[in-house]
């Protein structure tokens, strides 16, 4: 694992996007004026979107490490309907859309069609919202890594449909409120205690690798796709990004909201080959979950005048459950 | 044209998708006022050299430096860095060692010869300035670069002033004086020393100079009545510390005793441990709180075994050479007030570092000059009462440091040109002051401050070596990149990372960004993660 912390003394080398004192080995993808620019401007995502942002990182990255030769299959969500309102797209990739549920599916095709015309230089990566992952596509998913296919998975997790008005997925977090699902008992958002957690769900499936990455962390975040597209086989990247409009947050606080999510512990960044983690980025500065969730309208119940200590409390267990399992700090 | 069944439309690219009419705020590329520049007495451009200093070319920070200051090698060793007590970086781990890389920088001026650049053409107007201080030398320096020829007519038999007469060698070695003078000199600038001038308008009207920057130093001790016999032996501070200079050092004996609590008081006081004083008490009437002195030099001398009694003050000097002090407490207002409780104290010498005066003789007889409390009395474009005489430094109404010394220099080298040129110079409006709130740290790698090493304690008292040392290459790198960079953009490439419109140009190396508001929808996160805060969100013009 390529810890940023490896750049030493150079004023921010470490954390920023770039800097002119790095030597090009060091820099990211992002800082440098030949990115592709995958996911291209005039977009129609929202002001401040964590997924466009979420989406060019990868795609980008997975440009430089593979030479340019990548194919992406978009499931059905916000990421395809912003970018490839016909007939025009923002993609400057060559990228197909099926349907919302198979884009997996679709992606081992374009990966078996490779192997049929003897190409091993292009690769396959497939791409789809928490809903179009977690919930909808997801047996076509399982189906890919049970298989092995050789396509990279790229979920872009903003906790909720948020194309379609903001309802609850299987990805939503417990106390969430989320705009159009009725409340699953007395108080809005889903239950504690269950949910699912597909990057484990992955590691289940044993497969090369799984890993999970945030727009907050884009060293990290680069240095995981290039992995995975040092790999062959199924592979899974997790990217955690926000969405003001369905959280309710400013536009401006996108990327502080995916480095709280990681520095609370409430979203562990790790890597697991075959089943097993093999490296997780530590928390650098830990703050408590309520510095994460206070920015966000879809908690606002939890606070008010008399806030929901006992939701909170648990939200701050969930957090300090990961810290543990993950050992996320040193 | 045929097209593929089902398609009717030609496929496009969504950059026809002008976004940026979705704006209502827009951001705004920044330069702020990093705290550091605002605190600089010498309005030194503290960040703007340190950018230079990041990326290891020394010369060009130099150069920078030295467009506000031609002395950096003495400030890197007797500046009080007010920089350092406002950096922002000290919020976060510990302030930034400016006061260490600029002692290099100067340093490496020195050791590699980077001389200033001659004026590029000369007015053809004479300045007088009177007193090779830092002041006056400040002033010589810039009234030379904007193409003054000046004369300095120095009352001693050396340049330096304060900085040789006062500044002990174990802080300011004299041979980087020499270095730092001698640079000014072969700007250009005309040095006389021992030239005295008795009377300023004579001067200037047998030299025809066209104006006049007084910077006489205050090298006359305060006396404080003191009730002594005959054999006491009673000495003033500064002619202690100037004596240090000539051939015949002064004699203090093994018991020194020093009347005061600011700066000199512990110059002294070290100097007479170097000089083979078994004791040297520090008499100071307040407590450590109240004490003047900057509290670096407060603790070189503790460790070196300089003793203080606080809350104490001197009574009389018997005749067998011994002092009644008496202890004092402090009232209400922080004032000491004597308690009637006395003891005797053993002394071989007494010396007062009570403040200095300055000798204002020269300015007899010209008309409109104000003298209060023993200084000149200046406006705010420092000048004195009488056109075209000017004045700054100990002899002005201000905090008496090498630093602010220097600042009245260029200040009023400004001044002095506008008004040789019958013209007034009004500054440039000060940018909004880079406050650590207008920043996003979390970019900034955790990283310690270097401290300069020093020589052990043993050899400390015994030696008029320099106590501090400097930084080298390497570490002098590391503390310059520490350096947050306050307010100013340093390319790190996060506004250009972070925008989820790419619509952030990125121009290249040395030309920062630009925004691209075809397609700006005016999110901020470029704001809200530039880790220096060059970026601000202004309302879209209507």
């Amino acid at each position: 694992m390529d810890q940023p912390q490896t750049i030493k003394y150079y004023q921010t080398g470490t954390f920023t996007v770039g800097n002119r004192l790095l030597s090009e080995d060091q820099r990211s993808v992002q800082s440098g004026m030949e990115r592709t620019n995958s996911l291209n401007s005039g977009h129609r995502a929202c002001q401040g979107c964590g997924e466009a942002l979420g989406a060019r990182y990868a795609i980008d990255a997975a440009m430089r490490a593979t030479g340019n030769k990548v194919i992406c299959v978009n499931a059905t969500g916000c990421l395809e309907v912003f970018s490839t309102p016909y007939p025009e797209t923002s993609w400057q990739v060559p990228w197909i859309h099926s349907l919302f549920g198979n884009a997996a599916a679709v992606a081992s095709g374009v990966a078996a069609a490779q192997r049929a015309l003897g190409r091993d230089d292009v690769r396959v990566i497939a791409q789809g919202g928490d809903g179009g992952t977690t919930d909808i596509g997801f047996g076509c998913l399982s189906g890919m890594f049970e298989r092995n296919d050789d396509v990279l998975y790229i979920c872009y997790d903003n906790e909720a449909y948020m194309n379609t008005g903001v309802q609850r997925s299987s990805a939503t977090p417990p106390a969430a409120r989320t705009a159009t699902t009725p409340a699953l008992g007395p108080e809005p958002g889903n239950v504690f205690g269950t949910g699912k957690n597909v990057p484990l769900i992955a590691m289940a499936h044993r497969i090369p690798y799984v890993a999970t990455a945030s727009v907050a962390n884009l060293r990290d975040l680069e240095a995981k796709v290039t992995r995975a597209m040092q790999i062959r086989g199924a592979r899974y990247l997790h990217i955690f990004v926000p969405c003001p409009l369905g959280w309710g947050s400013a536009s401006e606080d996108t990327i502080r909201l995916a480095r709280l999510a990681v520095e609370s512990g409430l979203y562990p960044l790790f890597e697991a080959r075959h089943g097993k983690v093999t490296s997780r980025t530590t928390i650098r500065r830990p703050v408590p979950v309520t510095d994460y969730l206070k920015l966000q309208k879809r908690f606002a119940h939890l606070f008010g005048k008399a806030p929901d200590t006992v939701r909170i409390a648990q939200i701050q267990r969930m957090a300090d459950q990961n810290i543990a399992d993950f050992g996320l700090i040193e | 044209m045929d097209k593929p069944f089902a398609i009717t439309l030609d496929p496009g690219s969504s950059l026809a998708n002008k976004t940026g009419a979705w704006r209502t705020l827009r951001p705004l590329y920044v330069d702020r006022l990093p705290p550091c520049n605002h605190a600089c007495p010498a309005g030194e451009n503290i960040q703007g050299w340190l950018f230079h200093a990041e990326s290891g070319d020394y010369e060009q920070a130099w150069r920078v430096l030295v467009e506000d200051n031609p002395l950096p090698a003495i400030m890197g060793r007797v500046c009080y860095h007010p920089c350092e007590t406002s950096c922002n970086r000290g919020q976060l781990d510990e302030a930034v060692g400016i006061n260490s890389v600029e002692r290099f920088l100067g340093d490496e001026a020195i050791k590699r010869g980077w001389a200033f650049v001659p004026p590029s053409a000369e007015s053809g107007k004479r300045v007088l300035v009177v007193g090779a201080g830092p002041s006056g030398l400040s002033a010589a320096y810039h009234l030379r670069r904007l193409g003054h020829a000046v004369t300095i007519k120095e009352a001693g038999p050396l340049a330096g002033g304060m900085m040789r007469f006062g500044i002990p060698k174990y802080r300011l070695p004299r041979d980087v004086l020499d270095a730092e003078v001698a640079r000014i000199v072969a700007m250009g600038v005309k040095l006389e020393v021992n030239a005295k001038v008795a009377n300023i308008a004579d001067t200037m009207a047998a030299g025809g100079f066209d104006a006049a920057f007084l910077a006489v130093g205050a090298h006359i001790g305060k006396r404080a009545f003191i009730p002594a016999g005959e054999a006491a032996r009673i000495l003033d501070a500064v002619s202690v510390l100037r004596d240090m200079e000539g051939e015949e050092k002064p004699l203090l004996g093994r018991r020194v005793v020093v009347y005061g609590g600011g700066n000199t008081a512990l110059d002294v006081a070290r100097t007479a441990k170097r000089m083979g004083a078994t004791e040297a008490i520090i008499v100071y009437r307040r407590t450590r709180e109240k004490m003047p002195a900057h509290e670096s030099e407060l603790q070189e001398a503790l460790e070196e075994g300089v003793l203080v009694k606080w809350l104490t003050t001197i009574r009389k000097v018997t005749d067998g050479g011994s002092l009644i002090v008496e202890k004092m407490v402090l009232d209400a207002k922080g004032f000491p007030q004597p308690t009637g409780e006395t003891e005797e104290l053993q002394a071989d010498s007494l010396v007062l570092a009570l403040g200095q005066d300055v000798d204002l003789a020269l300015l007899e007889g010209v008309p409109g000059l104000e003298v209060k409390d023993g200084v000149v009395q200046v406006r705010a474009n420092m000048m004195t009462g009488a056109p075209g005489i000017f004045a700054g430094g100990d002899m002005v109404p201000s905090e008496r440091t090498v630093t602010v010394a220097v600042g009245h220099g260029k200040k009023a080298a400004r001044h002095i040109d506008a008004w040789l040129n019958g013209t007034t110079y009004s500054p440039r409006p000060k940018h909004e002051l880079a406050g650590i709130d207008k920043m996003n740290t979390w970019y900034y790698a955790d990283a310690p401050k270097t401290v300069r090493p020093q020589i052990e304690l043993a050899r400390r008292t015994d030696t008029f070596d320099e106590v501090v040392h400097g930084l080298d290459e390497t570490n002098a790198l590391f503390e310059a990149r520490r350096c947050l960079s306050c307010g100013n953009c340093f390319e790190c490439d996060n506004c250009y990372g972070v925008c989820p419109d790419n619509a952030v140009i990125k121009l290249g190396p040395g030309k920062r960004f630009e925004f691209n508001l075809d397609y700006c929808k005016g999110c901020g996160i470029c704001v809200s993660e530039c880790p220096c805060g060059a970026i601000k969100m202004v309302p879209e013009p209507t």
